[in-house]
């Protein structure tokens, strides 16, 4: 375990020291406004295309989904296939448009036949709110993996830190480490630090995968009766249902809750991916739209086939590993990837330092894969806060380049510091939900406002601010009245009862009242379209006139 | 800005917008994607309300140890690839060179100052 440990912090150390030197080159070629928002729009297909994938596969996707199919079977893969199908939606109907059409930030097209002020003020009210949602999650889950993969068990010490401390020790480095990124390297920095995980990340799923298949003379259907017969749960294991829309016996209400949960959370997956602030503004990263569609096909490239190995890398652990080991280091299986990989380790690299040695390996990996997507989100929170917020709202679009970058460095130092805290605060809360949320955010408000600016006519400045208001309000307040955070004993106040809300995930209502809200204030309000601004997105979005 | 009849003070992007090349790329464009994401989303639907409602049909074994949810699921991922590969060649022969046509027209009438 000692030799673990030393290996692990070793790697770790290496990789801090590589994405800063990474930061501070990046940072020299950071001079204008256009660099530190969108990385200069040098960015090739290919890189942005990586850099996508290094944004968006988070420790949700990489620990989280081959922690649920560990658990429990096929259900894991339902979050696989939403995730990936969601860029369709980016591909068709956003990702062009967005990069002919804006400039930094998601409310450059929101605002862009608008009243700027009080659609930019929305703009980023959302657009931090579901950055820092997300935020947390990274952050509360990057403490607990580091403790549990230094082996810190309770009433143990390691560098004179308890677990605990070492959990608090870890919410800090991560949130001082995305500070750097983003305040010195912009994003240019963030983008190469997204890019090295992207690849870090698909060469450990792809070795690890290659030994789980190994393990079974590459004959996946062996896979998978071992992974069924070692969960001790047969057939079902390999069938829909042992999570999501479980079918309660003598309780029709419940079930029926159930299964709109799973469509809840189906839908909310599909749509949400396309109204991430810190996705969308990769699209101006690269030169034309066209280079945004190849990076977007290249993503989809990433995205599925690292999907497709954590289904492998999932089953591999139910097999190799097992469920009661798997819980008994951590209840919700966010280990098991890691555990997975000492088990292979020991395995195929011989014994126990095999064993260790393929642990450290995934544990940087898993690092690496936490500090890409932080660093992702406070880029998209702060610029949203100098670009749409100081620049345009405080000083109505007087401020000068020089000014709105110092605010936006300022800002992510702030959101930094907040999140810190509130990770901290949110340690000992069950956090999983918060990416779900986030989601469901993203697709209940930021959508419906982007879908009608893009493609309809008439919707306008008030249209717009309720789709976002509306649909961020009803997601919000929904999941503040579900179980999840009341009446149930995983919920944040297990005593108290007032979650009239039967359902975990809201998008199933939000998202339609976030579309409904946008037609209704569209339709209340006396406020004309106005022809020539529309006459402009709409020539610019389609063919990059006067694109930026 | 006074307002004045409004073919005297069309910008360029207005006299685009109503050209019938810009028409013809719009409808081009719309007749692929919006079937596109109808097709691609009731096809996601299927998949997840199977899931939700038909849970024999989909542990119904298909060989070995593979059922019809795993492959169903596989199925998503090759749709998607497929969807996404197919737009991308329709872009390409379809739009771009028309989009491209538009762009250096209206760049160069703003350029030119024709307003």
């Amino acid at each position: 375990m000692t030799n673990a440990r030393t290996l692990t912090i070793v790697l770790f150390v290496v990789l801090v020291a590589v994405t800063l030197v990474i930061t501070i080159w990046a940072s020299r070629q950071t001079r204008t406004a256009t660099d530190f928002y969108a990385g200069g729009r040098s960015f090739s297909a290919f890189q942005n295309g990586m850099a996508i994938g290094g944004d968006y596969m988070s420790a949700a996707s990489f620990l989280g989904i081959a922690g649920i199919i560990a658990l429990s079977g096929y259900d894991g893969f339902l979050y696989s296939i939403g995730f990936l199908v969601a860029w369709l939606v980016a591909l068709l109907l956003v990702a062009e448009f967005l990069r002919n059409a804006g400039r930094y930030t998601m409310a450059d097209v929101l605002a862009f036949r608008m009243r700027q002020r009080p659609v930019r003020s929305a703009a980023a009210v959302s657009t931090v709110t579901v950055s820092v949602f997300y935020l947390i999650a990274q952050m509360v889950g990057a403490g607990s993996l580091v403790a549990l993969l230094l082996g810190i068990k309770p009433g143990q010490t390691f560098l004179g830190m308890s677990a605990d401390t070492a959990k608090v020790a870890t919410i800090l480095l991560v949130g001082a480490l995305m500070i750097v990124y983003v305040v010195v390297g912009g994003m240019k920095g963030t983008t190469y630090v997204q890019i090295v995980k992207a690849f870090l990340l698909m060469g450990g799923a792809i070795l690890m995968t290659i030994l789980v298949l190994a393990a079974y003379k590459f004959n996946l259907s062996d896979l998978l009766g071992a992974a069924a017969e070692k969960s001790g749960k047969g057939a079902a294991f390999l069938e829909p249902g042992l999570k999501y829309g479980k079918e309660v016996a003598g309780d029709p209400t419940q079930t029926f809750y159930n299964k709109m949960d799973l469509l809840s959370l189906g839908l909310a997956l599909v749509l949400g991916t396309a109204g991430l602030p810190h996705i969308l503004i990769r699209f101006y990263t690269v030169p034309t739209a066209k280079a945004a569609r190849r990076s977007v096909l290249w993503a989809i490239g990433i995205i599925g086939s690292f999907y497709l190995l954590t289904l492998a890398l999932g089953f591999g652990a139910a097999a190799l590993v097992g469920s009661k080991d798997i819980v008994a280091q951590d209840a919700g299986g966010n280990t098991a990837a890691p555990q997975l990989a000492q088990a292979l380790g020991k395995r195929f690299l011989g014994g126990d330092t095999g064993g260790a040695a393929l642990l450290a390996v995934i544990a940087a990996v898993a690092f690496a894969t936490i500090l890409a997507v932080v660093a992702g989100l406070t880029l998209a929170s702060s610029s949203s806060v100098a670009h749409d917020f100081y620049a345009n709202v405080v000083r109505k679009g007087q401020a000068s380049e020089r000014q709105e970058i110092n605010v936006a460095r300022a800002s992510a130092f702030v959101i930094g510091a907040i999140s810190i805290v509130l990770a901290i605060f949110a340690q000992k809360l069950n956090v999983a939900f918060l990416v779900a949320l986030a989601f469901a955010v993203a697709a209940s408000g930021n959508l419906p406002a982007i879908l009608f600016s893009l493609f309809w006519k008439r919707f306008n400045t008030v249209g717009a601010t309720s789709a976002i208001y509306g649909g961020l309000g009803s997601a919000v307040l929904l999941v503040a009245f579900s179980p999840v955070v009341s009446s149930l004993p995983t919920s944040w106040f297990p005593h108290a009862d007032f979650a009239w809300f039967p359902l975990q995930n809201p998008g199933i209502i939000s998202i339609p009242l976030g579309f409904f809200f946008g037609w209704l204030g569209t339709m209340l309000s006396s406020e004309k379209a106005d022809d020539g601004r529309y006459a402009e997105l709409e020539v610019r979005s389609l063919t990059g006139a006067g694109a930026h | 800005m006074t307002t004045a009849p409004p073919h005297l003070d069309e910008s360029p992007y207005e006299r685009a917008q109503q050209s019938p090349e810009f028409a013809g790329l719009r409808r081009t464009l719309r007749r692929f994607v919006f079937p596109m994401t109808a097709a691609f989303f009731l096809w996601y639907a299927l998949y997840v309300l199977l899931s939700a409602y038909a849970r024999d049909f989909m542990g119904t074994v298909l060989f070995g140890n593979v059922n019809v949810a795993l492959v169903f699921g596989l199925l998503q991922f090759l749709s998607t690839f497929v969807i996404a590969w197919l737009y991308a060649r329709f872009a390409d022969r379809k739009l771009d060179a028309t989009a491209e046509a538009i762009k250096t027209q209206v760049e160069a009438e703003i350029e030119g100052g024709a307003k």
